[in-house]
């Protein structure tokens, strides 16, 4: 190794021990637990078998996959709708305004991410802010029954890593060189046209990775679906909590987190091939 | 008078202008960035809007473009007034100095992208831009990406697609500045070739007054957002307006002195008749002008500082009582007789001198 081989070596060990500690072990370990057999109160016998994979790919639980998918799909999809036309907003403000408010966006991430999922509860319940204001506003109708469905679920999923993709649509808008608009518009395309040809593929990186970011930690997610799903329907996340905590069935609980994890890492990986394809030369010049 | 200059005389009143700039100017905020500037460009010429750096020029241009809006006069095209106008429904095209072009598509797409914005019927699209491949020699490159492109081939697109629609007038921004000086030599006669053949009118900024020598039919040289001269090269290179025209075109000597009520200019060791008001000022001369005496005649005396080496002709440095470094310019069969430390006796021709009096106090 070479000086700076080295130098640069001993700078990333830190992170590197920090990973390899406190994540890769912890993941590995789960695995390993997947290949084993239950023991009667929790923890596991050591005996290697492939049932618990098996199982997790039974209709039953992959029913439960799906819809954890569909909903963090649904999820992705409103918060990408929300966050491109507000970072676009941000990216197109005077420079000195944009970190003011970037700031704005990013605010509601700063509380507690329980607190904020309990504020939707009074939001949404039958006696909650929102069909009181529908009933000031004349409404005479039966309560709407928002809380503990589907799309409470979405919502809340939404409105928790919304900041997420906004900031990441806005760094890719934000290092999108002016010049390419202009050079659209000289070329005689206009305002619309320009959008959908040029700056919307150019910061088609920083919505997928937005995108995936929330798909990810959508599809996984467990405090959400508890809370504004109400326990009535079931997510991989409260599947996998239910199987350590609940059934005491460790190995099951580890052969779904397997999956999930393997779905997680596909979509990661794609999400990287994609940017390292259209990195390109997107950036201002210097 | 040669023809180009015959030409340039006859012009103004056979030629209309194709582009005329009528006291525009551009504020941004307290800054003038552009002061009442009126210019002519005549169809078919290759113009270059000149100055340092700040000078207004590419503010101009991005006028031209319709990416800024004047704050003052009006920009004519064909007569027609095209101010109000956005940039996507001017007939001009720009070719930018960062090229700008779209990454995420192949040099064909972009040549193709003015043409589809015009709705062309896709048959004429690729029959077109096929053609323009071929014109500026990319035919082999046209499915590349614009990073799989050297420097030179991306401003080779970025001109085959500011050319592709044929605007009425062809805007460039320093279009060779990010080319090596090898490659912008050769780039500045294949754009003027260029610009014969298509028949489009050019107009260029740049900062490099060699570069608007060489390449340029008339030249408008601007300072602080202000107009100081337009003219063809030779008139601007041999009758420069002001002090700034002719220490910024190329190589100047500036000899502080005085002119006395005789119309001798004075400086230490030298006399020129210059038949002038008298006054206090700097005479200009340019290194071509200056003769070096043989033998130690009666001109003004000087000692060679050094020798530089330009190929067929040397300039000497020449330190003299009147002037600290005086440029002079001999052909390089005589350049050998000197060397740094020799004295020299030195003449100037009073026909090649021009004299700018200090700005009243």
């Amino acid at each position: 190794m070479s000086p700076p081989d080295m130098k640069s070596g001993l700078l990333v060990t830190p992170a590197v021990a920090w990973l390899v500690i406190f994540m890769l072990a912890p993941c590995l370990l789960v695995l390993s637990y997947a290949f084993l057999e239950r023991g009667t109160w929790g923890g596991v016998e050591y005996t290697l078998t492939l049932e618990n994979i098996a199982r997790a790919f039974d209709p039953l639980y992959a029913r439960v996959f799906l819809t954890s998918a569909r909903i963090a799909a649904l999820a992705t999809l409103f918060a990408v709708l929300l966050a491109y036309p507000a970072a676009y907003a941000i990216a197109r403000a005077p420079r000195r305004w944009q970190p003011v408010l970037l700031f704005f966006a990013v605010l509601p991430f700063w509380s507690n991410y329980l607190i904020r999922t309990y504020a939707w509860i009074v939001l949404l319940n039958r006696e909650g802010l929102v069909n009181n204001l529908l009933k000031a506003l004349g409404y005479r109708g039966e309560p709407l029954s928002m809380l503990y469905s589907e799309p409470a679920v979405i919502l809340g999923l939404v409105y928790n890593y919304l900041p997420f993709v906004i900031l990441a649509i806005y760094s890719a808008l934000s290092r999108l060189n002016p010049e390419l608009i202009e050079a659209s518009h000289d070329l005689g395309g206009g305002a619309l046209r320009t959008f959908w040809r040029v700056t919307l593929p150019l910061s088609l990186p920083g919505v997928a990775a937005g995108g995936v970011f929330v798909f990810v930690l959508s599809i996984g997610n467990f405090v959400t679906p508890a809370l504004l799903g109400g326990g009535r329907f079931q997510m991989i996340g409260n599947l996998v909590y239910d199987q350590f905590l609940a059934a005491n069935d460790w190995p099951f609980g580890a052969a779904l987190g397997m999956v999930l994890i393997a779905i997680m890492t596909a979509l990661l990986l794609v999400q990287a091939r994609l940017a390292a394809r259209a990195g390109g030369d997107t950036a201002r010049p210097a | 008078m040669n023809a180009r200059e015959r030409a340039a005389a006859a012009a103004p009143p056979t030629h209309p202008a194709v582009l005329r700039i009528e006291t525009v100017s551009k504020a941004f905020g307290a800054v003038t960035a552009v002061d009442r500037v009126s210019l002519d460009i005549r169809p078919n010429e290759f113009f270059a809007l000149l100055g340092p750096s700040g000078c207004g020029k590419t503010t101009l241009l991005r006028m031209l473009a319709g990416f800024e809006t004047p704050t003052g006069g009006r920009i004519l095209l064909d007569g027609q007034d095209i101010s109000p106008l956005p940039p996507e429904r001017r007939p001009l095209n720009l070719m930018f100095q960062s090229y700008a072009l779209f990454p995420h598509m192949s040099v064909r797409a972009n040549l193709a992208y003015g043409l589809e914005m015009e709705r062309r019927p896709r048959a004429e699209i690729t029959r077109r831009v096929d053609e323009l491949l071929a014109t500026t020699g990319l035919s082999a490159l046209a499915d590349r990406r614009p990073d799989q492109l050297s420097g030179g081939q991306k401003q080779r697109v970025a001109l085959a697609r500011a050319l592709i629609k044929r605007p009425k007038v062809l805007l460039l921004d320093e279009p060779l500045g990010a080319l090596d000086k090898k490659l912008r030599e050769q780039m500045q006669l294949e754009l003027k070739r260029l610009q014969h053949e298509v028949g489009i009118t050019f107009v260029m900024v740049t900062h490099d007054q060699e570069e608007a020598l060489v390449m340029a039919d008339r030249m408008a040289i601007l300072r602080d957002g202000r107009l100081l001269q337009c003219g063809t090269p030779q008139e601007v290179y041999e009758t420069p307006v002001d002090r700034f025209v002719a220490d910024f075109i190329g190589v100047m000597n500036f000899i502080e002195g005085a002119v006395d009520p005789g119309g001798v200019f004075r400086a230490p060791g030298l006399d020129v008749p210059l038949a002038r008001p008298a006054g206090t000022g700097a005479l200009a001369v340019r290194p071509e002008a200056v003769e070096v005496l043989a033998g130690p005649a009666a001109g003004m005396p000087g000692t060679v500082l050094d020798v530089a080496y330009h190929g067929l002709d040397r300039v000497l440095h020449v330190r003299t009582e009147a002037a600290p470094l005086l440029r002079v310019r001999v052909a390089a069969r005589h350049a050998a007789e000197w060397r740094a430390g020799d004295a020299v006796s030195l003449r100037i021709e009073p026909a090649h001198c021009l004299f700018f009096p200090d700005p009243a106090p």
